[in-house]
């Protein structure tokens, strides 16, 4: 197969887009279907400072090579959640750091356990089922927006891809969850002066393609799944839009695509704006729906209680 | 001709495209890359003798 571009051997085959890319061809490539989601979404300007949320994984490494190649100031936040089950935290920890040492990019660690205690899965282990994911996404993205704000940040970007949205929006399509599908979408705009913008900058793009760049780009990533996400129901959803895009190239593209056009042009849900009362935590400023505390907060209110509650067990225990 | 995917090594004889061999080892292609002698390579291309091919998984998240 020949690079539609060149002529050279193709290394990569993007059957929806009719388009099959040599090496080179495709490291130029990639940046520019960045730079158009960030100027067709509004993501950011060219002189804002962005804050990439690294997790040492293929999107997140790619997704901030790609920012500081565009010329973008991108600096990144890497959060250790304290997951020692296949050194998983320390070894992700690990490859941001390195990435960041070899461009000399600013990188945020943020370590759960040193600033607020216990760490994740010491959390999680207090309650049953899944909650360990609930917390870490409580967790992540509180520390994610206050150092936004607080940095002065113009966004804070993810590393969600096209293959991400799709299966969070059939996930969301299945369960007729219309207040995230009216939500859903590859900028959420400051909707509060203590909340950062959020974007997706590879939302154009697949799953399969970003694998691609980390891999000819030589970005030491993490190639190891988080020990919690075994059985994940967004991974099967993956999975089964993969079968439908193998039969039908381009499904998962114009799946979230469509939706996005239909969704923003009336045609699928009330376009009223479902007014959120967002008041602000009484301990730590940021925005809440609850009257008081905020989840993040009450998350470890809790812990701090159950930790009295035990030691206090231990002790009289004693006597 | 050895294929490799999550440290399992499946090994096939004769002359296949990797979109075959995919298959055979029951992938999604979407979901895998082929890389053989540390470069990336597109599925029509045709693997044969003692090639070793690596299939790497894309997929992430949870």
């Amino acid at each position: 197969m020949k690079c539609r571009k060149c002529g050279k051997a193709a290394v990569i085959n993007m059957r929806q887009h009719r388009l099959a890319l040599c090496q080179e061809c495709f490291l130029a490539w990639v940046p520019e279907q960045v730079q158009r989601a960030i100027e067709r979404f509004d993501m950011f300007a060219p002189n804002d400072r962005v804050l990439v949320a690294v997790s040492g994984g293929k999107d997140s490494l790619s997704l901030w090579d790609i920012l500081l190649r565009l010329g973008y100031a991108a600096d990144g936040v890497y959060i250790n959640l304290g997951i020692s089950d296949g050194e998983y935290s320390d070894l992700s920890q690990r490859r941001a750091e390195q990435f960041a040492r070899q461009y000399g990019a600013t990188l945020h660690v943020i370590d759960v356990a040193q600033r607020y205690g216990r760490s994740i899965p010491e959390v999680a282990r207090r309650k049953r089922g899944r909650s360990t994911c609930g917390t870490c996404g409580l967790v992540k993205r509180h520390i994610m927006n206050e150092l936004a704000c607080e940095a002065g940040y113009s966004a804070l970007a993810t590393g969600h891809n096209m293959d991400d949205e799709a299966a969070v929006l059939f996930q969301n399509a299945l369960h007729w969850a219309t207040g995230y599908l009216a939500r859903q979408a590859p900028v959420l705009p400051a909707s509060h002066p203590r909340l950062a913008c959020k974007v997706k900058p590879l939302v154009r793009l697949y799953e399969r393609e970003m694998a691609a760049y980390a891999l000819v780009r030589g970005i030491d990533y993490i190639y190891a799944e988080c020990p919690y996400s075994k059985g994940a129901t967004t991974l099967f959803y993956k999975d089964l839009l993969n079968e439908l895009e193998v039969r039908s190239p381009g499904a998962k593209q114009q799946f979230y695509l469509h939706f996005l056009q239909a969704r923003n042009e009336g045609r699928l849900l009330p376009l009223e704006e479902q007014e959120v009362e967002l008041g602000e935590c009484t301990r730590c400023g940021q925005p809440t729906t609850a009257p008081e505390l905020c989840a993040f907060c009450r998350l470890w209110e809790v812990e701090t209680a159950a930790q009295n509650r035990h030691s206090h067990a231990a002790r009289t225990e004693g006597l | 001709m050895k294929i490799i995917h999550r440290n399992k090594v499946y090994e096939f004889t004769g002359r296949t495209t990797v979109r075959d061999l995919i298959k055979k080892v029951g992938l999604n292609p979407q979901a895998v890359l082929a890389v053989r002698d540390g470069r990336l390579i597109t599925d029509d291309v045709i693997v044969s003798g003692d090639e070793t091919v690596k299939l790497i998984s894309v997929v992430s998240g949870g």
